[in-house]
C-alpha cells in the first residue's frame, strides 16, 4: 500500500487511482479467462448452456451497454431535452420483443447462432450466408467504435497515446475471449456489468444528493423542482423548455426511430445470442426480465443524471464573472482537456451560454478555441461526453471516484467488444466455414477454428479501432436498421406463421435490406462517401435515416407475408420444427393430466 | 413424432394462451411507450407527477418501469401456463 501511496504523489492522484482500479479489474478479468478456458464448440459458441438466468441477466445487461450507453447516452440527452427519449425507451422497450416473442424460442431451437436459425427454418442456405454476412457487418462496425472507445479512455486517462489504448484493450479481450470462447465472455460479462453500474450510480448518486438532498435519482427527479428550474432557465437563455416534446424532432421521426431501435435492438445477433447460453427455456425468460432490470437501472438513471447535470451546468458558468470561473476547479481540469472551453467574446467580463456554436470548427470537424465564432452569442463550449466524465468532480467526490469511472467506462466498451467477436468469430467459423467447407471437422478442430477466427476479428476490430471510417458514427444508424430490417421480421414470422415460407423470407429479407441501405446510405452521402450534399432527400414523409428502419421492418413484414401465401406452403418437417420450438418441453407429461386439457 | 388428438388439441390450447397472452401485454407496451410517451405526451403534459410533467415522465421514466414489470408478468404467467399443460422442463 505505501508503494502506491507514493505514486499518487508521484503522478497526480487520478492517475495513479486509474492505473490501480484498471490494473485490479482487468487482473480480475484474465483470472476468470484463465478459469474458463473451454474445449469443446458448445463450451466455445453458448457457454456449455450452462449459464444461470441471474448470472446471464447481467452478462446480457453488459453485453448490450456499451462504452455510448456508459459515457455518451446521458450527455445526448441533456443536450437533446425530451427527444433524448428515442435511446431510453428505444434501447429498453426491445428488451420485452426480445423476452415475449424470440428468446425463449430460439432456446429452445437450439444450436449455435441466429443462422443456424434462418438456414434451418428456411431451408436455404443462401439465407444462411445472407444472415451470417448480416451478423457480420453489424458487428464489425460496432465493435470498431467499441475498440475506439477503449483507445480513447486508455488515452484520456492513462496518458498514452490512442493507438496504445486500443492494443492493450486487444490483448486484454483476446486473452479471455480466445481461451474460454463464450463461457470466458460470460462470466467477464458478470463482473464488467457489476463494476460498470457501481460506477456510473456513485456520481449520480452524489450529483442527485448535492443539488436535491435525496440520493435516489430516479426519486428526486419527479421529486425536485430541478427539472422545473432548468425550463426556467433554459427559456432565459434562449432555448426551448427542456421538457418540451419535439422540438428538434417531428413526432413521426421520433415514432420511428424509437421503433427502429426497439426492433433493432431485439433483432441483434450479439444480443440474441446470449439467450442461447441458458440452460432452459424458462431460464431464458427470467434472464430476459434479469437483463432489462439490470439494463433499467442504468437507463433511468441517466435521464436524471441528464437533467440534473444541464441545470448545474448552465448554473454554475453562465453569467459568471471570468475571474470565479478561474477558480473553479472541475472548470479549469476539463477545460485542459479541450472537452470545455470559453472566450469572452463581448468583453463584458463574464461568460454567457446561448444557443449555436461558440467556437468555429476546425477541417475535422472539432472546435477550434483559437476562433471565436462571431455568429453566435454563445461564448461556451462543452463536449456531451463531459455530463458523465465531469459528474464525480462537479459533485466534490474523491479523486478516486473519477478514477472508478474510467474503469467502469473500460469494462462497459470491453464487454460489448467480446461479445461482438464471439458473434463475427461463430458467423465466419461457424456458419461459413465449418457449415459448407468443413463439415466432418472433429470437436478439435471447430474450437480451434473458432479461436482462430476470434483473432482475426481482434486485429480487423483494433485496425478499424486505430483508423477509423469517417463514417463509423453514421455506422450505428446502419446497424439498428438493417438489423430491424432483416432479422427482426424473419425470426418472429419463424415463430409465429407457420406458412411463412423460403421464397417470402428471401424476399422480405432482400427488401427490407435494400429499400433501408439505400434510403440510409443516400440520406448520409455527405458522411459516408464523402459527396457534397446528401444524394437523397427524406422523401419517405421526412423520416430520417436513424428511423427509417421502422418502415424497412413493415416493407418487409408485408412483403415476407404476401409472397408467402402466394407461394407453396414450406415442407412438413420444417412445419414439424416451428411446432416443437412453440414448446418448452417436447413430449406432454400425461401424469400432470396437462395433454387432456 | 406421433401424437393424439388429445395432445395435439392441448398444444394448441397452450399457443393460444400464449398468444392471448402476448397481445395483452404488447398492447400495454404500445399504450405506454407509443401512446403516454409520444402520441399523447402534450396532453398528459397538462398533468404533473411531482414537478415533472406527466408525458416527459413515462417518456423518460414510466415506461422503462412497464417494461420490466411486462417481462416479469410474462416470465411468471408462462411458469404456471408450462406447468398446466405439463410442457415445463
Amino acid at each position: 500500500m505505501s508503494g502506491l501511496a507514493l505514486l499518487a504523489e508521484a503522478v497526480g492522484e487520478t492517475r495513479a487511482f486509474t492505473f490501480a482500479f484498471v490494473t485490479l479489474t482487468f487482473l480480475l478479468y484474465l483470472y476468470i479467462g484463465w478459469r474458463s478456458r473451454v474445449r469443446e464448440s458448445g463450451g466455445f459458441y453458448v457457454a456449455g448452456r450452462g449459464v444461470p438466468a441471474i448470472a446471464n441477466g447481467a452478462a446480457t445487461a453488459a453485453d448490450w451497454m456499451s462504452a455510448a450507453s456508459f459515457l455518451s447516452m446521458a450527455g445526448l440527452i441533456s443536450f437533446m431535452g425530451y427527444d433524448g427519449s428515442i435511446y431510453l425507451l428505444g434501447w429498453t422497450g426491445g428488451y420485452v420483443l426480445l423476452a415475449l416473442l424470440l428468446a425463449p424460442y430460439l432456446r429452445k431451437f437450439g444450436q449455435y447462432t441466429v443462422p443456424d436459425f434462418v438456414g434451418q427454418r428456411y431451408y436455404c442456405e443462401t439465407a444462411r450466408v445472407v444472415a451470417a454476412i448480416c451478423a457480420i457487418f453489424i458487428s464489425l462496425t460496432y465493435v470498431a467504435g467499441q475498440m475506439r472507445g477503449v483507445g480513447i479512455v486508455f488515452g484520456r486517462f492513462l496518458e498514452v497515446p490512442v493507438w496504445q489504448g486500443v492494443v492493450i484493450g486487444m490483448v486484454i479481450v483476446a486473452f479471455f475471449a480466445v481461451l474460454g470462447g463464450m463461457k470466458g465472455i460470460t462470466w467477464t460479462q458478470v463482473v464488467q456489468y457489476s463494476v460498470l453500474i457501481v460506477a456510473f450510480m456513485i456520481p449520480a448518486v452524489a450529483l442527485s444528493n448535492l443539488l436535491t438532498g435525496n440520493p435516489v435519482p430516479q426519486w428526486s427527479f419527479a421529486a425536485s423542482d430541478i427539472t422545473q428550474k432548468l425550463n426556467a432557465l433554459q427559456v432565459d437563455l434562449g432555448f426551448t423548455e427542456y421538457t418540451r416534446p419535439f422540438a428538434g424532432k417531428t413526432k413521426l421521426d421520433i415514432l420511428c426511430i424509437t421503433f427502429a431501435l426497439m426492433v433493432g435492438t431485439a433483432g441483434l445477433p450479439h444480443v440474441i445470442v446470449r439467450f442461447y447460453t441458458t440452460p432452459t427455456v424458462r431460464a431464458a425468460r427470467w434472464s430476459a426480465f434479469w437483463a432489462l432490470l439490470f439494463i433499467a437501472l442504468l437507463y433511468t438513471t441517466a435521464p436524471a443524471l441528464a437533467s440534473f447535470a444541464r441545470y448545474n451546468l448552465l448554473d454554475t458558468i453562465h453569467n459568471r464573472q471570468l475571474a470565479e470561473l478561474e477558480q473553479l476547479q472541475w472548470v479549469q481540469s476539463w477545460r485542459a482537456t479541450g472537452l470545455l472551453d470559453y472566450a469572452d467574446k463581448n468583453g463584458d467580463g463574464r461568460i454567457q451560454i446561448a444557443p449555436g456554436d461558440a467556437f468555429l470548427n476546425d477541417a475535422a470537424g472539432k472546435p477550434d478555441f483559437a476562433r471565436p465564432n462571431p455568429a453566435s452569442s454563445n461564448e461556451v463550449y462543452t463536449d456531451r461526453d463531459i455530463m458523465v466524465l465531469a459528474t464525480p468532480e462537479v459533485a466534490g467526490l474523491a479523486p478516486w471516484v473519477i478514477a472508478l469511472v474510467a474503469t467502469g467506462g473500460l469494462a462497459a466498451a470491453l464487454s460489448t467488444a467480446a461479445g461482438l467477436l464471439l458473434v463475427i468469430s461463430s458467423s465466419i467459423a461457424h456458419d461459413l466455414y465449418i457449415h459448407f467447407v468443413d463439415p466432418d471437422a472433429p470437436e478439435a478442430r471447430r474450437v480451434a477454428i473458432g479461436r482462430a477466427m476470434i483473432c482475426v476479428a481482434i486485429v480487423a476490430a483494433g485496425y478499424f479501432g486505430i483508423n477509423p471510417p469517417g463514417f463509423v458514427a453514421q455506422v450505428v444508424a446502419f446497424a439498428f436498421g438493417l438489423a430491424a430490417a432483416s432479422f427482426f421480421p424473419v425470426i418472429l414470422l419463424g415463430i409465429f406463421d407457420k406458412r411463412t415460407n423460403r421464397a417470402g423470407a428471401v424476399s422480405g429479407m432482400i427488401i427490407g435490406l435494400l429499400f433501408t441501405a439505400i434510403y440510409i446510405a443516400g440520406n448520409k452521402s455527405d458522411k459516408i462517401f464523402g459527396t457534397d450534399g446528401p444524394l437523397m432527400s427524406p422523401w419517405c414523409f421526412g423520416i430520417s435515416a436513424e428511423g427509417i428502419g421502422a418502415i424497412g421492418c413493415l416493407l418487409n413484414f408485408v412483403v415476407t407475408i404476401v409472397v408467402s401465401r402466394l407461394t407453396a406452403p414450406p415442407p412438413a418437417e420444417v412445419q414439424e420444427l416451428v411446432e416443437s420450438v412453440r414448446v418448452p418441453r417436447s413430449e406432454g407429461r400425461p401424469e400432470h393430466g396437462g395433454a387432456t386439457l | 413424432m406421433s401424437q393424439s388428438p388429445e395432445q395435439q388439441a392441448a398444444r394448441r390450447a397452450y399457443w393460444r394462451a400464449n398468444v392471448r397472452l402476448i397481445i395483452l401485454l404488447l398492447s400495454v407496451w404500445a399504450i405506454v411507450s407509443y401512446g403516454c410517451g409520444i402520441l399523447f405526451v402534450e396532453q398528459l403534459n397538462q398533468f404533473q407527477i411531482g414537478h415533472l410533467p406527466l408525458g416527459f415522465w413515462f417518456a423518460q421514466q414510466g415506461s422503462i418501469y412497464v417494461f420490466v414489470i411486462l417481462i416479469f408478468i410474462y416470465a411468471w404467467q408462462m411458469d404456471r401456463l408450462d406447468h398446466r399443460y405439463g410442457v415445463d422442463e
